[in-house]
């Protein structure tokens, strides 16, 4: 498998569920069962690659710069700054703390 | 205001349209920022700049675009199906919003035109474009609110997505530039928004824990798939549902 077999077969895997929107059955959203397990998905994944991209080093979790990068940034989203502003600072937060040390 | 449809009325009220198309206009420009990172987060993991590209527009999902090139950061090619997994389990969402949409949008139409019509719409049928067209209140206006924020959305995003790849192509040494504290920072932008309710706060601990402790286990990317299982029991259960809906449900 090649890197382009990766981004070719998960994105025919995203672009199939967004037309399998448009070929089902709408009633599947009478039961709210599986629209609250998407929702909630989405959530715990987002969450797992937090903690994976904040502490995970291979199968090791380590503290390093990037920890205090990332509660620099939940300190900012709570003050409702922008994404990208957000984004920036928490990398220059990791940089600036990889530069001193 | 007594009729059924009265939760989807059709006038065609010019102040409504106008409105939803400056929410499309304006959420497809906020959006358009977070291309930046995405790209040079993409090509920061190893991907070459036109497989960043066909991410942003074909995949045109950002979450899932964020998890396949972080998983693939962390444990490169040896990490694709779980990364392939990951990408399309949170693609998963647009599934539901199709359906949601569908009837709004597209309607039954056959033939070419029909199918050309809602592959289109498909494509472009992201949180973004749905948040703002169920925010109107009357259809033409969920149409044009779907339409413009979607394709605003769509060309921002490329347009940065391909601005982002070039810059990190040009960084080199990306950690020496934080870019892997960035690219934690920016899964919690994406959740943010999602913590409102105490069930996904739940979720979110139960899966930060269960991923924490199991990547010493397991390799690269099987961790964030091994943390969706606290997504389907919780929600299977409905644990920490809203108390009115449980109620309504006999408590099951």
């Amino acid at each position: 498998m090649t890197a382009w077999h990766l981004v070719l077969l998960a994105s025919a895997a995203t672009l199939a569920f967004k037309l399998l929107g448009y070929v089902m059955p709408p009633k599947l959203l009478e039961a709210p069962r599986p629209a609250r397990i998407a929702d909630l998905l989405t959530v715990a994944l987002l969450s797992a690659l937090i903690v994976v991209q904040t502490f995970g080093d291979g199968q090791a979790i380590v503290v390093d710069a990037r920890l205090p990068a990332v509660l620099v940034a939940a300190g900012l989203y709570a003050l409702r700054l922008p994404f990208i502003v957000v984004v920036i600072v928490a990398a220059a937060v990791a940089a600036g703390i990889r530069a001193i040390f | 205001m007594s009729e059924p449809e009265a939760a989807v009325p059709e006038p065609d009220d010019p102040a409504a349209l106008a409105r939803a198309r400056r929410d499309g206009i304006a959420v497809g420009l906020a959006t358009a920022a977070y291309g930046v990172s995405f790209g040079a987060l993409s090509v920061a993991s190893g991907l070459d700049v036109a497989q960043t590209m066909f991410l942003s527009l074909v995949m045109f999902t950002g979450g899932s675009q964020f998890a396949l090139v972080g998983i693939y950061a962390a444990g490169g090619i040896a990490a694709a199906g779980t990364g392939i997994a990951a990408a399309g389990i949170l693609g998963l969402r647009n599934a539901i919003y199709g359906m949601r949409m569908r009837p709004l949008i597209v309607g039954e139409g056959r033939g070419l035109r029909g199918w050309l019509h809602r592959i289109a719409a498909a494509w472009i049928t992201i949180d973004e474009s749905t948040a703002v067209a169920l925010a109107q209140t009357d259809r033409r206006s969920v149409r044009t609110g779907f339409w413009v924020t979607g394709l605003a959305v769509f060309v921002g995003w490329n347009a940065t997505t391909l601005v982002g790849a070039l810059i990190g192509d040009a960084l080199g040494d990306t950690r020496a530039w934080g870019l892997d504290a960035a690219a934690a920072a920016a899964f919690l932008g994406l959740l943010w928004p999602r913590l409102k309710r105490l069930q996904a706060g739940a979720v979110a601990v139960g899966a930060a824990v269960v991923a924490a402790l199991t990547t010493p286990v397991f390799m690269a990317g099987v961790p964030v798939l091994v943390a969706a299982l606290v997504a389907i029991v919780v929600g299977w259960f409905d644990w920490f549902g809203p108390r009115s809906r449980r109620a309504k449900e006999g408590l099951r």
